[in-house]
């Protein structure tokens, strides 16, 4: 009788962690590191905003934002802030070591249709390295952009990310950085006060322009509001949110965001789709 | 596929004897513990023979009808999920090597035939392939997939559903939609209990064929399971109005509503463990003990606890009424956006296994009842605004 189901299909597993060797650590601040990891097959391709399930072996697996130029595949580059189990365990790693990968995943920063336009980054902490690979591709193709802005706010002068990066862009003629800090030290001579401030004072013409922010979530609502009170169109800011992934597959339901799934719906979406719902309380 | 005939409990033993020798692991409706659960079974004596159970909001309880029925209840606490998508699961294994760490094979799963699913079960089957099979450019879950790929179904209609039961609101029972390999519809003769079995697929086709105590159905056979089927339908006890539910719901979310249930709920995540349609999961990671593998462990989870949405800073929904509000939304609404489809099949399932009572559907008609959105706002051209 042909009662037995036919022989099983052969899946590839979304769930099955590719192992990386670790190829660098560099410190960045006290607690923030960057990993560059090298791809089995020698490529490692994603679009800016991508995050990747980076997994430390036994310990556990957590969703990290590619940092990386997305011109050069050969490496995956991701920056780090060690904040618990296994974030911190990542920065034990050493040269050599073998971390597992699943992605990339995720919905890309936009800024290959932008152009034309004035493009403004609004980064807080941490986000200005799920940025970092946007600001490459936009500055890799310069002159298909208008005004180049890139705001930053960091607690402190001591916790400014790629500061020296940021000092780089800064020294081009064709890029503005401005830059805040929430408490100031005395060597300090730059601005105090949330990154929001900074909306207003940058050189962009806000009809025309694409915003592009990641920071904390409380962050992201304000930075929002404020460019849309300038003027930008809500539905050319974006943002990248946050939530707690087991996944990115859109398997384990943690992402949950109302309607949306962060993991695979986002985590970059237009600030049009999100704004009424980062005023409701604990969506 | 449309062999059919009808077979009595003799029958039904040499149909699940089949399934045995060709390779299945056949599971089907035990009690267990003042409860109908499923279990491995091998023959009938194995099913709740002349049993039923009374549901309430809160409650459940076995009677002994005597009547030799073998499918005279509806469903338990469990639900067919705790097979193609186990409570806990090694989804993933490594071992280390010598320049690191590589993938362990893991071993092949069971092929199992569900025997006695019901209407909102295979419904609720047909819900999770949408969140773990393969679509569009989406990976299919290969744990769900390889359990779910070979399963042989034995679905059975509704003669008597139970007091929570709202599948008509649903669209999905009591009378058993497609996605099984064979129907059965149990009704009581004079010459005692016999089943009308309806294939629905080849490899049904292939089962009945086989079955030496099966005799052609005969027009009062189908006469008699078409009575006993309307009859069911006609009774199906609860309900829900699921007009406009996703914008309701959505565009109540600020409701106090859902104060007043989270005034009720403990929190216990019951609801989540019983639904036949929840899928949520959490991996733990495990290393051996010699540092020499690593697993890792799915295991089911809910949206009803506080670590469930926890970012560094904190978990995302602290308050209970923020929880109750993400699983019904979700459930009832976003599902739609995410999956296509409605999350809740209408099984009963979270009312009756709610410690306090909560029913779902009295929920819903409370917002209904005060529906905070304003007016539908129309455009300059008359046109209603979608928003
Ligand atoms: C799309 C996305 C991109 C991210 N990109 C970066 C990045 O580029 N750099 C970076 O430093 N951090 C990033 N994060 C945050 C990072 O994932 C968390 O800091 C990390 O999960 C904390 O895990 P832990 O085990 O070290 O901390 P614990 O506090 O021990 O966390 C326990 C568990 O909670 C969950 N969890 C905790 N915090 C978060 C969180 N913020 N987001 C999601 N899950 C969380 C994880 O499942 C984690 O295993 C990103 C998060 C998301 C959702
Ligand atoms: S929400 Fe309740 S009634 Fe709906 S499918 Fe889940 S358990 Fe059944
Ligand atoms: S609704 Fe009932 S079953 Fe669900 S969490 Fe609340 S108390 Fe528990
Ligand atoms: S992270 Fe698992 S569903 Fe989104």
């Amino acid at each position: 009788m042909a009662l037995l189901a036919e022989p099983r299909t052969a899946l590839l597993d979304p769930m099955e962690p590719v192992p990386f060797r670790v190829r660098g650590i560099r410190d960045e601040l006290e607690d923030t590191f960057t990993l560059e990891l090298e791809p089995p097959n020698g490529r490692f391709e994603f679009a800016p905003g991508q995050y990747t399930m980076l997994y430390s072996f036994g310990i556990g697996e957590v969703p990290i934002s590619v940092s990386g130029d997305a011109s050069r595949p050969s490496r995956l580059v991701q920056t780090i802030r060690g904040v618990g189990a296994v974030t911190r365990a990542l920065r034990n790693v050493r040269p050599g070591d073998v971390v597992g990968v699943r992605g990339p995943f995720g919905t890309p920063w936009p800024v290959d249709g932008a152009t034309g336009r004035d493009i403004v980054f609004v980064a807080g902490g941490i986000g200005l390295a799920p940025l970092r690979p946007a600001i490459y591709r936009v500055l890799e193709r310069r002159d298909h952009y208008g005004q180049v802005v890139v705001l930053y706010g960091a607690r402190s002068p001591r916790e400014l990310l790629f500061a020296e990066e940021l000092q780089d862009w800064g020294g081009r003629f064709d890029v503005t950085v401005l830059v805040t800090v929430d408490n100031a030290d005395r060597a300090w001579y730059g601005s105090v006060g949330v990154v929001t401030k900074l909306v207003p004072r940058a050189p962009y013409e806000p009809q025309n322009a694409s915003a592009f922010v990641c920071g904390p979530e409380i962050m992201m609502r304000f930075a929002g509001q404020e460019l849309e009170s300038r003027g930008v169109a809500p539905e050319q800011i974006f943002v990248s949110m946050e939530r707690n992934m087991k996944c990115g597959v859109g398997f384990c339901g943690h992402c949950q965001f109302a309607t949306k799934l962060v993991c695979r719906d986002g985590p970059v979406f237009p600030f049009s789709e999100v704004a009424r719902l980062l005023t409701v309380r604990e969506v | 596929m449309t062999a059919s005939g009808v077979i009595d409990r003799a029958g039904l033993d040499e149909l699940i004897a089949a399934l045995r020798n060709g390779g299945y692991t056949t599971i089907g409706p035990t009690i267990r513990e003042g409860a109908i659960v499923y279990n491995e079974i091998s023959g009938t004596s194995d099913l709740p023979v002349g049993w039923t159970d009374q549901q309430a909001p809160g409650g459940y309880r076995l009677e002994h009808l005597g009547d030799g029925r073998m499918f005279g209840y509806v469903v338990g606490p469990q639900s067919w999920k705790r097979f193609l998508y186990p409570q806990r699961n090694v989804i993933w294994s490594g071992v280390v090597t010598a320049d690191g760490w590589e993938t362990v094979t893991p071993p092949e799963p069971p092929t199992y035939a569900f025997i006695g699913v019901r209407g909102c079960e295979l419904a609720a089957i047909a819900v999770q392939d949408r969140v773990f099979l393969a679509a569009g450019d989406r990976a299919a879950d290969p744990s769900y997939a390889a359990r779910r790929e070979g399963a042989f179904i034995v679905a059975v209609n509704c003669a008597d559903p139970g007091a929570n039961c709202f599948c008509t609101s649903m669209g999905t029972g009591p009378v058993a939609g497609p996605g099984h390999d064979l129907v059965l519809t149990e009704t009581v003769t004079d010459d005692g209990v016999v089943l009308l079995a309806e294939s629905g697929s080849a490899r049904g086709d292939a089962l009945l064929a086989s079955l030496a105590a099966m005799r052609p159905a005969e027009i009062a056979d189908r006469e008699r399971a078409a009575e006993t089927m309307a009859a069911a339908q006609a009774t199906v006890p609860h309900s829900m109005d699921t007009t406009d539910i996703h914008d309701l719901l959505l565009g109540n979310l600020e409701h106090p509503h859902w104060e007043a249930v989270a005034a009720r709920c403990l929190g216990c995540a019951n609801c989540t463990m019983v639904c036949p349609t929840c899928f949520c999961g959490t991996v733990t990671d495990e290393l051996e003990l010699d540092g020499g593998g690593a697993r890792r462990v799915r295991s089911w989870d809910s949206c009803f606890t506080l670590e469930f949405s926890y970012i560094h800073g904190g978990s995302i929904r602290q308050a209970g009424s923020a929880r109750y509000r993400q699983w019904l939304t979700h459930k009832l609404a976003s599902w739609f956006d995410q999956f296509g489809t409605s999350g809740c099949v209408g099984c009963g399932r979270c009312i009756t296994w709610c410690p306090v009572g909560i029913d779902l559907t009295a929920e819903v008609a409370a917002i209904r009842a005060s529906d905070l959105r304003p007016a539908v706002p129309v455009a300059a051209d008359g046109t209603e605004v979608n928003l």
